[in-house]
């Protein structure tokens, strides 16, 4: 396991190496940030001082050359529009978005699990057709539409939810989050269901797919034969062999949940790091789009990685390569 | 008991009196300023917020005309020096009070904020501040300056004791955000909220106390959340609304909307300084003299533009027919020019007298997120310029694309395109500052023409402009300024007008926004219906 860990530690970092040299160059080949920030009125002695003060006068090897160095003490740049350090810019608004997607998971997951075993289980019913009928809507709707959609709805026509914004902030065993306060809770429904909604889906089809296959195994009829409730063969017979593939997905989308939102928080105003993301590629903050993207590739071979040991838990046939 | 119930009385009323007093705010802010500290980036967004903290020496209403703020009183003593007197008697957010010293120390800070994306030098350059006594400063410069006040309504006044050392984070975190204004600095939750609440001891400059207790900010980028938080009452003003929506909100008598123009022309500029423009081709695609450098084709583009369509059809409405660089009112405007009339014919006959009777084909440039439906505006130009015989083919692109290309993407860092849409705001809020830099000659040494992408040049142009620049007399100086307009818009057509884009502010119905001019949103300018 050690070695495994290892070894992916060791790629990873090479990952991050080619990423940082994609994204270095690709984001310096677009457009001018110095004409996205300064004031039109200004001349041109003050624009050659603010392209000195970005450090943009320099080549561009030069500046990759810096940015290396200080990534390497833990610096990824400082952002052009706010002038502080992009990594704490980014680390400032990851638990908004960490909460907007653990919250959009377990909504996705507390529906689509028991609907999906329900429609493989009973594939013909009326129930079953209309559940998977209504997961074809669910991820063939655009996002933003269904955002601004739940917004009228629940806001503006029913005034039940806030429209807009991250509620009150609450702390629990130390942890602050808007999770743990009522407005939190009311302010975070409407933009996690919103993300919420294309997970479900898929997580429902996954479900049924893998209940309509599992069901008909040898040992599903095995131990009904042999009078085990029925109850107790769904939860963990079939639960338990259902989950692989679909830990698969929700580890590699939960990834995508966080560094995707971006659509969702736009709409919802969630001032977490999606919302940053967007408005740092409209204004050209490139350090902030650098940082961001170093981030989310560290994320998603940590994620990668998680999924694969929580295989193993999952299923002891599969073995990890090199654990022994 | 008699003595509990008037106690309980005086209480009920202490709470009652505290509740009509009690008002709270909050505004749905399209754009998000990057910082507090008010020197840090001189960008709409910015200078909008930091009013509500901090004052000017000079104060500039919603039509951009001076008023009296930190100082009372200034007039140029003699050529080179500017004598302003302070008011008296006004107090930081922190109870000490403000001197000439806080005003000389902001002089030597603003220029100078370290990763500043956009700093105030523009404005304070050549300018030496000396203290006369604790509320007389007097500001010399090497040559006459009339523009004095108009540069320092521009830049806000901050604490010495607080200013002294402190960086940009320290003004983001509330340590060093000390102000005289009418709203005191709470808490700044990046992404998500700005709070500021009302300064009992405000001097009053601006339209009296403060009438809010506590203003929340809300940044909401996209145009249908911010009116859907509207309606739905999570906010109580928004700016920026979509002209598309304009006429459907006017409708709903929950809200109250306002619209004014702003001091932003929409304007073409077209390529005036290349023999063969690359995106100018002859009918068929071969090369062919660039028609822009003659100017009866530029006057034919400018009767060909439908401008009453173009407002009603393509703006919603929502926007003024421009024949010049700002709207009537503004210092510096010509009374004799008017939008040019719609007439294909007269047009024509330019293109043929021009020899260009069979037209030319032609790319026009334009950015897709930068003003009010440019696109749009785009496309619609195309239409009527191919009406003349102007085969037109279009290509829009993100601001953050688009500028760079529109400014140096040429060879030597020129400009690229050959005819492009952009937009002039004047911040200074006079002509001198679309003149100075959209249709003076470049010139990099003496800072003018920066933003002048068609390169147009006329040395009787650049005199007046100049001569205007040191002209004290403002009556004088309003003269010239109009004169080089005329002769720079109307005879040279050195750039197109073609509207002034207009701003609507939407509000629940019991309260209603005065339109600025600067475009700035101001919690100062709601009124209560």
């Amino acid at each position: 396991m050690t070695a495994f860990i290892l070894r992916r530690s060791s790629q990873s970092i090479i990952v991050l190496f080619i990423m940082s040299l994609l994204v270095f160059s690709g984001v310096n080949l677009v457009g001018d940030p110095v004409e996205m920030l300064i004031n039109p009125e200004a001349d041109q002695a003050e624009v050659e001082r603010v392209i000195k003060e970005l450090g943009l006068d320099k080549p561009i090897t030069e500046q990759y050359w810096y940015f290396l160095m200080n990534a390497f003490k833990g610096d990824l740049g400082t952002s052009f529009i706010f002038g502080e350090p992009a990594l704490k810019l980014i680390v400032q608004r990851m638990p908004a978005t960490i909460e907007l997607a653990l919250f959009s998971l377990f909504i996705s997951l507390i529906f689509a699990i028991p609907l999906g075993i329900y429609a493989g289980l009973k594939p013909e019913s009326k129930i079953s057709k209309t559940i998977m009928a209504g997961s074809i809507l669910g991820f063939s709707m655009p996002t933003f539409w269904v955002g601004i959609l739940f917004i009228m709805f629940f806001a503006v026509y029913l005034g039940w939810l806030p429209s807009t914004g991250r509620g009150e902030i609450g702390s629990f065993l130390g942890v602050k989050s808007s999770l743990f306060t009522l407005d939190g809770l009311s302010h975070i429904f409407l933009p996690a269901l919103n993300l919420a909604l294309f997970k479900l889906s898929s997580v429902i089809r996954l479900t049924r797919a893998g209940t309509r296959e599992i069901i008909h195994q040898d040992y599903i009829k095995f131990a009904r034969a042999k009078g085990v409730a029925e109850s107790r063969v769904i939860n963990v017979h079939l639960l338990k062999n259902i989950l692989i593939p679909i830990v698969t997905i929700i580890g590699l989308e939960f990834g995508s949940l966080i560094a995707f939102s971006t659509v969702t928080e736009t709409v919802f105003a969630w001032p977490g790091m999606g919302k940053l993301i967007i408005d740092s590629i409209y204004n050209l903050d490139r350090p902030v789009i650098v940082a961001y993207l170093m981030i989310i590739v560290i994320f998603f071979v940590f994620l990668n990685l998680l999924v694969d040991i929580l295989y193993t838990l999952l299923d002891p046939r599969v073995r990890i390569q090199g654990s022994n | 008991m008699n003595i509990l119930n008037r106690i309980l009385i005086i209480m009920i009323g202490c709470l009652l009196s505290n509740m009509a007093l009690a008002k709270d705010l909050t505004v749905g802010l399209k754009s998000e300023p990057s910082s507090i500290d008010p020197h840090y980036h001189n960008l709409g967004p910015n200078n909008s917020l930091s009013a509500h903290i901090f004052d000017t020496l000079v104060g500039s209403n919603e039509n951009q005309q001076h008023y009296p703020n930190l100082a009372v009183t200034w007039k140029p003593i003699n050529d080179t020096t500017w004598e302003f007197k302070l008011r008296k008697g006004v107090k930081w957010h922190d109870g000490s009070d403000f001197t000439a010293d806080d005003v000389v120390f902001t002089s030597k800070r603003a220029a100078n904020v370290p990763k500043s994306p956009s700093g105030f030098g523009t404005y304070l350059k050549g300018k030496t501040f000396v203290k006369i006594d604790s509320h007389t400063i007097h500001i010399k410069t090497e040559k006459p300056y009339p523009l004095m006040p108009n540069d320092l309504s521009t830049v806000k006044i901050i604490s010495k004791k607080y200013g002294e050392g402190a960086s940009t984070s320290d003004y983001n975190s509330g340590k060093a955000a000390i102000g005289t204004g009418p709203y005191k600095f709470v808490e700044w939750v990046p992404g998500d909220k700005i709070v500021l609440k009302a300064n009992p001891n405000y001097h009053g400059a601006l339209k009296g106390k403060p009438a809010f207790n506590k203003v929340l900010f809300k940044p909401i980028k996209t145009g249908p959340a911010r009116i859907a938080a509207l309606l739905a009452g999570d906010v109580d003003l928004i700016d920026s609304v979509p002209p598309l929506d304009v006429a459907r909100l006017k409708k709903n008598a929950s809200l109250t909307l306002t619209s004014g123009p702003s001091n932003r022309v929409i304007y073409i500029h077209l390529d005036q300084f290349r023999e063969n423009s690359p995106y100018i081709k002859a009918i068929g695609g071969g090369e062919i003299k660039n028609p822009l450098m003659d100017v009866r084709i530029r006057k034919a583009i400018s009767l060909a533009i439908n401008r009453d369509a173009m407002v009603a059809k393509v703006m919603e409405g929502i926007a003024l027919k421009a024949g010049q660089l700002l709207p009537a009112g503004f210092h510096g405007v010509s009374p004799n020019m008017k939008p040019d009339p719609y007439d294909t014919k007269a047009a024509k006959k330019l293109m043929a007298d021009a020899g260009y009777g069979n037209g030319f084909e032609m790319t026009i440039h334009g950015p897709n997120d930068r003003y009010i439906n440019d696109a749009k505006i785009v496309e619609a130009l195309a239409q009527m310029l191919s009406r003349i015989g102007i085969k037109t083919k279009v290509e829009t692109m993100p601001k953050s694309v688009y500028f760079k290309r529109a400014s140096a993407g040429g060879p030597n860092k020129s400009p690229e395109f050959s005819f492009m849409l952009l937009g002039w705001g004047a911040g200074s809020g006079e002509a001198s500052s679309p003149l100075r830099a959209l249709l003076h000659t470049y010139d990099k040494s003496i800072g003018m023409g920066r933003a002048n992408r068609g390169r147009h040049s006329d040395p009787a142009v650049d005199k007046i402009i100049q001569q205007a620049l040191s002209t004290v007399n403002a009556d004088a100086r309003g003269k010239l300024l109009a004169e080089a307009t005329e002769i720079a818009v109307g005879k040279n057509y050195g750039v197109i007008p073609i509207h002034y884009q207009m701003n609507t502010w939407a509000a629940k119905s019991s309260l209603s926004y005065q339109p600025r001019t600067d475009e700035y949103t101001l919690v100062m300018g709601i009124s209560n219906n």
